[in-house]
């Protein structure tokens, strides 16, 4: 098979040392023993039981709930049967991921599910002062999420140089969509647009079936797509604090029978449904990551799980997210560590602005945490792409825009090139210049920067040094999405159309 | 045959390379003679100088030219190719001079006293040499006499004065001033360039010009030439 995608291997920022990782995992360890968790599935409950764990059936009227308490012997055991590495395949075996816990290999991707699509248009105005002052604008407009611009999010994403995976960022509310065909149609959508690794949550159980038919259909067959799971699911099976979900642990249950790759992800929010302290949220958030990973092990072991931490912060004059703040890179790089100290796969967040448009305020917030969670060493980081309004809104224009500060930040990460031969090489260019009478070292930037080693100026910039980053990357946006689209195969796609129902006829697109 | 190592030299110029050793913009130039080489191999051939100075060296600084304005090149491209030609000059001139050829003409450059500042003016130094021009660099914290007797001496008909900081710019107009007081003004055209100069800093000192480039450099003196 091809390569996988190159990524950026780093020196991985680390916040906390071994004591504080260790105090970290006690402090979880404690938590699942006492108060342990309110399990709301029973067949989680039964297995954690069958494992070694207590569990007393709380009736307070509502649904079934079990308090669970979990020995650390049961979490330590089972997340010991996780694998290290996980492969998140794709349509273009180039483009697969090798996720390994023990390599800080960074990749950034897409996410989250948005009700909202923000386009854009570049549009005159005038001066009420001045009619001859006339200036270009952005003027935006919202649109419900559909079918269709899930369809032209992937394809924008293709062709995004500095996008690795595919985590759906609309949500498709188009008439024709229902419970029952939601996800037939989210996942096709995004793999009949797109080449890169796709990854969703489930909306229903009944459909898993049929999603996972499709995959086989597009994979080559059930073998090939173990082999390369063209597509890989998103389960938040945690509300916090420490609630197992009852329908998402059915999902997780049927996800980890068919051998299919999962994020297990929890987003407490500090200062609301976790401690605002570091120290606590990061061990409630990793006492209920451990637990979903250690459910997975229990159903079967060696399933190919993801550490999913999306630790937020509560911002408090209105108790929403608030992101591009020094708790967010804070929460989640401490999370990245315990990934590492697991040896598990860690799924991270970056890029995302509190910011309801592009524009400075976003540049800001994105940033802020692209730089580091880049240096973190997570190796797969998603909600880079697009996000704004916190997790409400995708911008395709933001997701040109990110794609710009990923590469530069991808740049900025890359492993110093100090060897031997670059000393000796460096020496001899400095004897050779000190000879000259201009002393410049200008003519030897040649070489590495045809070895694309040397970063370009940002790609927005205008030569006046005026303010066009919008109007320009609006237009670079055009030329991207004017590129062929890289549908399915016609054969694939009407065997797809024949055998999975629900599918909307206007998805039906191939070269 | 002398056809063929002319566009041979003519190509080192375009990739900028100035050794054998020298990279070049396309791969696979390493270890193959480059522009002092192959204008010394001209040379003992016998081919007239001029022939080597225009269509092996000057010519294919235009095609430089093109592809720095396409985008093809950056400046650090500009800069290697001109100084390939540069060097490739340093061999030839005493030739051309045997040979009758005159020079584009003397262009004095330096950077004034007080100031030790010179990457800007290395930059248009390597730009005019490769364009041609003979320049005389005088280096940098220059004390005025010394550029108005290497103006006397020289007989230059073009003056370059750089400087960088508010605080030494000012002696560029004293060196205007002591030109004028030898008499030797009227007889060279000057002009400024740096960080903090501008035209109207130029009109205010009486010079001829402002450069805010290199590029600019060389369109003035290629205007201002005689």
């Amino acid at each position: 098979m091809s390569d996988f995608r190159k990524g950026n291997i780093v020196k991985p920022y680390e916040r906390l040392d071994q004591e504080q990782i260790d105090r970290i995992h006690e402090a979880s360890m404690a938590i699942l023993e006492e108060p342990g968790i309110w399990c709301y599935n029973k067949q989680a409950a039964d297995l954690f039981v069958k494992n070694g764990a207590t569990s007393v059936l709380e009736d307070k009227g509502g649904s079934p709930c079990w308090r669970v308490r979990l020995p650390r012997e049961l979490i330590e055991s089972a997340i010991a049967k996780a694998p290290s590495k996980v492969v998140m395949g794709a349509r273009d075996p180039n483009n697969r991921l090798e996720l390994d816990a023990e390599v800080p290999r960074v990749y950034f991707g897409s996410g989250s599910e948005t009700n909202i699509w923000l386009d854009t248009e570049m549009t005159d105005f005038v001066a009420v002062d001045d009619p001859g002052d006339r200036r270009k604008m952005p003027k935006y407009t919202e649109k419900r999420g559909s079918a269709a611009l899930l369809a032209r999010a992937a394809h924008l994403c293709e062709q995004l140089e500095h996008l690795d995976f595919f985590v759906r960022p609309v949500n498709i509310q188009d008439e024709g969509i229902n419970e029952g065909n939601h996800d037939v149609n989210k996942f096709f959508a995004s793999l009949n647009n797109i080449t890169k690794h796709v990854q969703a949550g489930l909306t229903t159980l009944d459909a898993l079936d049929d999603v996972v038919k499709m995959a086989e259909i597009i994979a080559g067959g059930p073998e090939a797509l173990r082999e390369n799971p063209v597509l890989s699911f998103i389960a938040c099976i945690f509300k916090s604090p420490l609630q197992l979900v009852d329908d998402t642990a059915e999902k997780v249950f049927a996800i980890v029978e068919q051998g299919l790759p999962l994020v297990i992800s929890s987003s407490p929010q500090g200062g609301s449904s976790a401690p605002i302290q570091e120290a606590g949220i990061v061990a409630q958030i990793n006492a209920e990551i451990l637990t979903g990973v250690a459910l997975t092990q229990l159903i079967k072991p060696g399933a190919p799980v993801l550490y999913g931490s999306v630790p937020v912060r509560a911002r408090l004059d209105d108790l929403h997210d608030l992101y591009g703040c020094p708790e967010f890179n804070q929460y989640n790089i401490d999370c990245v560590q315990m990934a590492r100290s697991y040896k598990l796969p860690c799924y991270s967040s970056s890029g995302v602005g509190n910011a309801k448009v592009p524009g400075m305020q976003a540049t800001f917030e994105k940033l802020f945490s692209h730089l580091y969670m880049a240096a973190s060493g997570a190796q797969y980081i998603h909600y880079a792409f697009g996000l704004l309004d916190r997790t409400n809104t995708f911008c395709p224009l933001q997701a040109v825009l990110d794609n710009e500060q990923v590469g530069l930040a991808k740049h900025c990460m890359r492993a110093p090139l100090i060897s031997a031969s670059e000393s000796d090489e460096a020496v001899e260019i400095i004897r050779k210049v000190m000879t000259t009478n201009h002393k410049l070292f200008t003519r030897h930037t040649r070489k590495p920067c045809r070895a694309g080693l040397v970063s370009e100026p940002y790609h927005f910039e205008s030569k006046t040094g005026e303010d066009q980053v919008l109007e320009r990357a609006l237009a670079h946006m055009a030329d991207l999405e004017a590129r062929p689209v890289k549908h399915l195969s016609g054969e694939m796609v009407e065997r797809i159309f024949k055998e999975i129902p629900g599918l909307l006829p206007e998805l039906k697109q191939t070269n | 045959m002398s056809e063929e190592l002319l566009e041979k030299l003519a190509d080192n110029v375009v990739q900028g390379r100035v050794e054998q050793e020298d990279e070049g913009f396309d791969d696979g130039y390493e270890g193959q003679p480059a522009v002092t080489e192959l204008v010394e191999e001209a040379l003992g051939k016998g081919i007239d100088p001029n022939d080597i100075l225009i269509k092996g060296l000057t010519a294919s600084m235009t095609t430089v030219g093109e592809k720095f304005e396409k985008g093809e090149y950056l400046i650090p491209d500009m800069l290697a190719a001109a100084e390939a030609v540069g060097a490739g000059m340093d061999i030839l001139t005493p030739h051309l001079l045997k040979a009758g050829v005159k020079s584009k003409g003397k262009f004095i450059i330096a950077t004034v006293a007080g100031d030790l500042h010179d990457i800007g003016k290395n930059i248009v130094a390597i730009m005019l040499k490769g364009a041609g021009y003979e320049v005389i660099d005088l280096g940098v914290d220059v004390p005025t006499a010394r550029i108005v007797e290497s103006v006397k001496e020289n007989e230059a008909p073009f003056l370059g004065l750089s400087a960088l900081l508010t605080t030494t710019m000012r002696n560029m107009e004293e060196v205007i001033t002591q030109l004028k007081a030898e008499g030797l003004r009227d007889k060279i055209k000057i002009c400024i360039g740096g960080a903090p100069t501008s035209q109207e800093f130029s009109d205010k000192i009486a010079a001829d010009g402002h450069c805010s480039d290199a590029f600019a450099a060389l369109d003035w003196v290629k205007a201002h030439a005689v």
